[in-house]
């Protein structure tokens, strides 16, 4: 019997950058098969390629034997191929039968929907699948997992035979996520096919038969999950070559710029996403916060910029408490700020690129003269940014829009640099911006650090993260887990923390390096 | 060196000029559907604003136009839509002529304290929505709508007769406001450069006011720290958050502001013609406004050259009723056909522009490579 999917050299490029290069990949019949790896490894691009929502440059995709060419997810749906995204889609107004028939409504005479064929229709499938909702239900009364339920049913109502779940254990707690797997087995027997998507490596040996390891857009490795450690995972999952640090001498100075201590942050759900982290950080000194992401970096940046409160915890920059201080005085007390979406919380990338340069310092020379936004001064200042830190563009009138990404991103740098800070914010530096500029925002930080600039960087690129900083902590489920010198790394460690995998297990703790202070 | 700057010019006015081109064009064919002459009806518009008189008209029309214009867009640049410039306007004004009518005083105090009055009124009523949203969260547009029919339908309703001067008038409103409380005419400086304006048309002080509040919201909002606050939450409200920018503060001051300027819309009314507010207050310049906003691109300029069209318009709908040249409906079909047209105009040219732009930057990139700096002077040589 030929294999359920079956994926041959599928490549697909995105301005600058390859998400998926050559994956091979085998789903057999009946099976659950775990994809793993780092956000930003192409997962996630991978599985919008095989249910129809991207095309692939290159490659052949095939299911069941037949080779297959999706142009939208209805013709992968047509397959047999059912996705389960992470974030739910479902109308909260409106009832479960009604979210699992919309689209595909049967009808009788007339165009009218024939109810009761569908509740028919559903029940049979939730019975035959252990799937247990009641179909009159209101979705916005559904618990998180009942609703992940409906999404299931939804898209076995339309013959899904072979079902991809992007990251289905994210939204649960562990009670659900039991359920959720018990569900995933009766769906087994039945005959299904499953891709599951996780980098929760206890969840994925618990419920997988085989495991597929991708990293920066290859396959790495597909492995029996009898066979391997949650270790073996976390190692495949950081790779075996670690890049060796800069040997450039320390800059590390006694004076100490950004101090946090206990700090602890509230998410949504009034769980601490931020808990109890202290974190020091030296003037000529970077450190690199590593960890897969979601774990609390976001929330901790922000807590230090000032655009969230902590619950707990106090925050001083060159020795004075700023925890209740706002953004504009932080700013002012020399905090800088790369933020980790540019768009987002970077740019106005509908003015020009000198108002650009204002945004974030608009109450400092030259930019402004008293109340007044200096236009003269910003202008010349930008010019002095764009020729120091080659920003590429006709002049400093063009609006950031037309500027690409790396010469964005070397604005950004240089309009915070430029302000002399006592501390630099920098969330994924070079994330999406050409090799060109990479190497120059490197340089950048690498040279502010020996002029004693203090930088807290944030970043899922080991390689980045080892070249550049002089200690590396690693934050997991919203703790600091790990103090690591960079010269001593290994890939194995490294993976371990990041992963959760060296506190899951207790037998992968490290001799010597636990968190110091 | 090839011509962007000629680019750019003839881009910019491209829009307004196809915008007025089409409408024109619809007008005609609607003219010409409802039997009327086409011709007839735009000389007649035309030799009748030529007069100076009804240019006093179009100039009085186009004050409360701008002023209202101007309240919309302090909301526009920091993207809220404050669509209750109507009602903050219609309270403003029963408060002021209710205040001005109460009190008697010297001639710049009087008016002064007019103003003070509606500026207050009307920021105060925007605020509460400011409020709303700061800390409840409540949308602006709804909040703004409600507070509309609370100002007119439930505030004034209930205050009124207790301002009313003469409870068995015909028409109930305030007193007339002491002459002290008047504003003086601007008929003395416009005659310096034309003939004498006759049939009792006084050109309004507002005209004045509305000026210079054009220029302060001009010089406020592009050269000033509080205007890049306020456009840069505005374009981006978390890069500004990032930036320093107090999110919530902005949405308050915002508020207050486009309500004070609101505030002055009902004012030639009050001080330089009836002196009074009565249940036969002119209505509609709130959204009117809006309008006028979207036109003029909420640039002080621009909303100036929208409410003279407008004002214009307006002003020509009576004499075409008057000679039968056309229906007076016509000169709201116009309205309404250039401000369609004008936001898809000036959508379709933003975008042109901005393709222009981003091919001028990757040019720059491209000559910053000395060797595609060779290739290309080899080319141009």
């Amino acid at each position: 019997m030929a294999a359920a999917i079956e994926l041959i050299g599928i490549t697909k490029r995105f301005p600058g950058v390859i998400a998926n290069d050559n994956v091979n990949l085998t789903v057999e019949q009946g099976e659950i098969h775990a994809i793993c790896g780092e956000n930003g490894a192409g997962k996630s691009t991978l599985m919008k390629i095989l249910y129809g929502m991207q095309p692939a440059d290159e490659g052949e995709m095939r299911v069941n034997g037949k080779s297959v060419q999706f142009g939208s997810p209805t013709d992968a749906i047509e397959q047999g191929i059912g996705m389960v995204h992470q974030h739910f889609m479902l109308a909260d107004n409106l009832s479960v039968l009604e979210n699992v028939i919309l689209g595909s409504e049967p009808t009788k005479g007339g165009g009218r929907i024939d109810f009761d064929t569908a509740v028919t229709h559903i029940s049979e499938v939730g019975k035959a699948y252990g799937l247990d909702v009641d179909p009159n239900d209101l979705v916005e009364t559904l618990e998180v997992g009942e609703q992940q339920r409906v999404e299931i049913i939804k898209v076995l109502y339309r013959g899904a035979k072979i079902l991809i779940l992007d990251e289905p254990t994210a939204v649960l707690v562990p009670q659900e996520v039991e359920e959720l797997f018990k569900n995933l087995r009766e769906l087994k027997r039945d005959g299904a096919t499953i891709i599951f998507i996780d980098h929760k490596l206890q969840e994925v040996l618990e419920i997988s038969d085989r495991i597929t390891v991708i990293r920066r857009g290859k396959t790495i490795d597909t492995v029996n999950a009898a066979d391997v450690t949650a270790g073996d995972l976390a190692e495949l999952m950081v790779g075996s070559e670690l890049p060796s640090p800069e040997t450039s001498d320390s800059t590390v100075t006694d004076e100490v710029a950004l101090d946090v201590r206990d700090l602890t942050v509230l998410g949504p759900d009034e769980r601490p996403v931020v808990d109890d982290v202290s974190v020091a950080v030296r003037r000529g000194e970077i450190v690199g916060i590593a960890g897969i992401e979601g774990n609390g970096q976001t929330e901790l940046v922000d807590a230090i910029i000032g655009t969230v409160s902590p619950l707990a915890g106090t925050i001083a920059l060159l020795g004075q408490d700023i925890t209740n201080r706002s953004v504009r005085q932080r700013r002012e007390a020399g905090l800088g700020y790369v933020p980790q979406d540019r768009h987002r919380e970077g740019l106005l990338l509908d003015a020009p690129l000198w108002e650009n340069a204002v945004l974030g310092h608009q109450t400092e020379e030259p930019y402004v003269k008293g109340m007044w936004i200096n236009r003269s001064g910003a202008r010349k200042q930008t010019e002095h940014i764009r020729s120091e830190f080659d920003v590429r563009s006709p002049n400093v009138d063009v609006s950031a829009r037309a500027l690409s990404g790396g010469n964005q991103q070397k604005l950004i740098i240089g309009r915070e640099m430029t302000a002399n800070p006592n501390l630099l914010i920098a969330a994924h530096p070079t994330r999406g911006i050409d090799v060109g500029a990479q190497a120059e925002v490197w340089n950048d930080i690498r040279q502010a650090r020996a002029e004693g600039l203090a930088t807290l960087l944030i970043s899922a690129d080991l390689d980045e993260l080892i070249g550049l900083s002089d200690t590396i902590v690693v934050m997991f489920h919203g703790k600091l887990v790990a103090t690591l010198d960079p010269a001593e790394i290994t890939p194995r460690l490294l993976g371990s923390y990041m992963t959760g995998a060296a506190l899951e297990s207790g037998a992968e703790s490290p001799d010597s390096q636990e968190v110091s202070s | 060196m090839n011509t962007p700057l000629l680019r750019r010019v003839l881009l910019a006015l491209a829009a307004p000029a196809l915008a007025a081109a089409f409408a024109l064009f619809v007008s005609s064919i609607v003219l010409a559907l409802s039997g009327s002459s086409w011709i007839d009806t735009y000389s007649e518009m035309l030799s009748n604003a030529s007069k100076l008189e009804t240019m006093v008209d179009i100039l009085n029309r186009a004050t409360p136009l701008y002023i209202a214009g101007v309240a919309v867009a302090i909301g526009f640049k920091m993207n809220l839509f404050n669509i209750g410039v109507e009602g903050q306007y219609v309270l403003a004004s029963f408060m002021a002529a209710w205040v001005g009518a109460s009190v008697v005083l010297p001639g710049p105090l009087h008016v002064g304290l007019i103003l003070l009055t509606a500026m207050v009124v009307g920021g105060a009523w925007a605020g509460l929505a400011g409020l709303l949203k700061v800390t409840r969260g409540v949308n602006e547009v709804i909040a703004t709508i409600m507070l509309n029919f609370i100002a007119i339908g439930g505030i004034i309703a209930a205050l009124l007769p207790r301002a009313i001067e003469d409870p068995t008038a015909a028409n109930q409103g305030t007193a007339v406001i002491a002459e002290s409380g008047w504003l003086p005419n601007l008929n003395g400086i416009l005659e310096l450069v034309t003939r004498e304006i006759t049939k009792g048309r006084r050109l309004s002080g507002m005209f004045l006011i509305a000026i210079i509040l054009g220029v302060a919201y001009h010089v406020i909002v592009n050269r000033s720290r509080f205007g890049f606050d306020l456009r840069s939450s505005g374009m981006n409200p978390m890069a500004a958050r990032a930036g320093g920018v107090p999110p919530k503060r902005m949405i308050l001051v915002a508020m207050l502001a486009s309500g004070a300027v609101a505030g002055l819309i009902g004012m030639p009314e009050i001080l330089s013609d009836s002196h009074s507010y009565d249940q036969g207050f002119v209505r509609g310049l709130g959204f009117a406004g809006i309008a006028v906003a979207l036109l003029g691109r909420n640039t002080a300029p621009g909303m100036a050259i929208a409410a003279l069209l407008f004002g214009f318009l307006d002003t020509s709908s009576a004499p075409l009723q008057v000679t039968g040249t056309a229906s007076p409906e016509i000169v709201v079909i116009m309205q309404a056909t250039i401000l369609l047209t004008a936001v898809i105009a000036y959508e379709v040219v933003n975008r042109i522009r901005q393709t222009d732009e981003v091919r001028r930057a990757a040019q720059a990139t491209e000559s910053a490579d000395p060797a595609a700096d060779v290739a290309t002077a080899g080319a141009s040589a």
